[in-house]
């Protein structure tokens, strides 16, 4: 057990909490800078899937899990950076530009579409997100000239710094391009919550009549926080789509978006750290299902592949014991580890005993 | 001086009108309390005060300025800070945490900014922390600094609400029921406060409350409330010795 004593304000500022978290997280990105060398080329495809599905949670969570504002349709602006990116690659523009207009395209979208729909809360929110979506998915169709139509679009090889980027060809390069943009968001992200931006987003969630009453302008900080959510989550619809090499309207179906709030809510709501944990399983989780089917019909000859469905109904199995036993996520289960090892023997079985909470878009306010 | 003028304010919901043609006058530096039987209007006062409520009627003029018209979060940066009756903490933030957003109001950078890190954001960031220690210091609330609200006793909640309002570096400071669901020992420590922010910190406070005892013994004013209209000024010896409100509190008396 570790005792840190705190001595000066800066303590509390910093990112890092001394020098063990900080070298924690040091090996953390050693050995991701390592995993090309590591991992094989499906499995690093899987890793830059893993880090693509990361960055568009980190969006999510900014709405949901820290201002409290539940979204069903954010695959709708992922389809927005996505052929925001290509379109503009198409007609000549290097990556790194037509990446920046991705963000800045989504994040101005959602900062129009914020005001009007930000009003509602709870379950009316929830199905004005969703009919977003859906909306977004039929523009894909009628918007030709930039989504390629019912066809959808190529993604053309990314030249950056005079080097080929390509998912297939340098899936190595494709990878830090990834692991680099994913870091760059998540030390902003941080940068906001712990400073009076972030610190409104969560009064905003916790009680919006006291928000108001400190000085936060409770429609403003809403407004800012679901851009800046569509700007990262346009952000991972752009990569998505050079990690997928093609994308019609299909790849952002209103299944992604609940996808995607499975995924922050599997994660933990209201921790970076979901944002994460939820990405990892919902990449990995079909691999693991896939290699333990395989491995059942190897050695015990039991065909799972032959009932089909059954990695999404694990998939929802899984949901539905997360809901019920840990409401905070592979965060909460995570955390109690930690503070398992850190007590060790002095951990008692109450510590976390959950008191009533959730949501609270239905307050009164 | 009077630093905080009521004149006329009334409010209807639908068909009932919860204050109707309320006038007071709160003098800087003084602890100002309304009183009155539940549902007579004293919390929806203050909630037209920090705007939260809109008036159908009647002015509200705070520090020579008409705020009748402002929207709720311009309220607090003018120096108008409040508590309310069921606590609204930021219940999965720590005690530190909920401090800081009752400094937003002063917030110096902007989002962009905040979002690079800056040196200003980290400077500002040290200096919010500073002037928040001082009221941490103030309320003696350093054991619960780092503790999440939602494990926090009720007592100690109660007080870190009133941290955070005075956080915001407020002239005036509403206290909605201070003292209710606390033991006699935590309405003593409350008293001791309310004396303190009076004294030491120049504050002025409009507070409701039932306890007639803290009442009495920090009010300078007292207005009593029923049915959304006044009743009786003075001290709350002179109020509570008012027939009509003794009226409005037990009814009248039985004629034999």
């Amino acid at each position: 057990m570790s005792n840190r004593f705190k001595s000066r304000y800066d303590d509390d500022i910093n990112l890092f909490e001394g020098r063990w978290h900080m070298a924690q997280y040091a090996i953390l990105a050693a050995l991701l800078l390592a995993a090309p060398w590591v991992l094989g080329n499906y499995y690093l495809g899987e890793l830059t899937a893993v880090l693509v599905w990361s960055l568009a949670g980190l969006g999510l969570m900014l709405i949901s899990g820290h201002t409290g504002q539940v979204s069903l349709g954010h695959a709708a602006f992922m389809a927005i950076g996505a052929f925001t990116n290509l379109a503009l690659m198409q007609r000549g523009w290097h990556f790194l530009p037509a990446l920046l207009a991705s963000a800045v395209t989504s994040g101005v979208a959602g900062a129009v579409i914020a005001r009007p729909i930000l009003r509602m809360s709870g379950i009316y929110l929830g199905i004005a997100t969703l009919a977003l979506s859906i909306i977004v998915e039929d523009v894909s169709i009628m918007a030709e000239p930039v989504t390629g139509g019912v066809a959808g679009v190529f993604a053309p090889p990314i030249s950056l710094f005079g080097m080929e980027i390509d998912r297939y060809a340098t899936p190595e390069a494709f990878y830090y391009l990834c692991l680099g943009v994913l870091v760059l968001v998540t030390l902003g992200y941080l940068n906001l919550l712990r400073s009076a931006s972030g610190r409104s987003f969560l009064a905003v969630r916790d009680s919006e009549v006291s928000a108001r009453a400190l000085g936060v302008n409770v429609a403003r900080a809403k407004t800012l926080a679901f851009s800046l959510s569509c700007a990262i989550t346009g952000l991972a619809g752009a990569l998505y789509a050079h990690l997928a090499q093609a994308v019609n309207y299909e790849s952002f179906l209103v299944l992604i978006s609940i996808t995607l709030l499975l995924q922050v809510v599997i994660g933990g709501l209201g921790s970076v750290h979901g944002a994460f944990f939820g990405a990892i399983v919902v990449v990995l989780l079909p691999q693991v299902i896939a290699i333990a089917s395989d491995y059942l019909d190897n050695t015990a000859g039991i065909q799972i592949a032959a009932y089909p469905g059954l990695d999404t109904a694990l998939f929802a199995l899984l949901i539905l014991l997360m809901v019920i036993y840990e409401p905070r996520g592979l965060y909460g289960v995570w955390f109690k580890v930690r503070t398992w090892l850190q007590l060790f023997p002095l951990y008692r079985k109450g510590m976390f005993r959950r008191t009533r909470t959730y949501l609270k878009t239905e307050r009164q306010r | 001086m009077s630093l905080l003028q009521v004149k006329d304010l009334s409010i209807s919901f639908g068909g009932v009108k919860a204050v109707d043609g309320v006038s007071f006058e709160v003098k800087a530096g003084e602890v100002f309390t309304l009183v009155g039987p539940n549902g007579a209007g004293k919390s929806t006062i203050f909630n037209l005060i920090s705007r939260l409520y809109e008036p159908s009627a009647g002015q509200i003029i705070f520090d020579g300025q008409d705020i009748t018209g402002l929207p709720a979060h311009d309220v607090a940066g003018l120096g108008i800070a409040r508590t309310f009756q069921n606590i609204e903490l930021f219940d999965h933030s720590s005690v530190l945490q909920n401090l800081l957003i009752g400094r937003h109001c002063r917030r110096q950078t902007r989002w962009f900014e905040e979002l690079l890190f800056l040196p200003k954001v980290r400077r500002s960031e040290r200096e919010q922390r500073l002037l928040v220690e001082e009221v941490i210091d103030f309320l003696d609330l350093a054991p619960y600094r780092d503790k999440l609200i939602a494990g926090l006793p009720y007592g100690v909640r109660k007080v870190v609400e009133i941290a955070r309002a005075l956080a915001s570096e407020p002239k005036l400071i509403l206290l909605d029921e201070p003292a209710s669901g606390l033991s006699v020992e935590e309405t003593q420590n409350m008293a001791w406060w309310i004396e303190d922010m009076q004294k030491d910190l120049g504050l002025t406070v409009l507070m409701v409350e039932h306890d007639m005892s803290l009442v009495s013994r920090v009010s300078d004013r007292v207005l009593a409330v029923a049915e959304g209209h006044p009743l009786a000024m003075g001290t709350a010896a002179e109020v509570q010795a008012n027939p009509k409100v003794i009226e409005a509190y037990l009814g009248t008396e039985a004629t034999s």
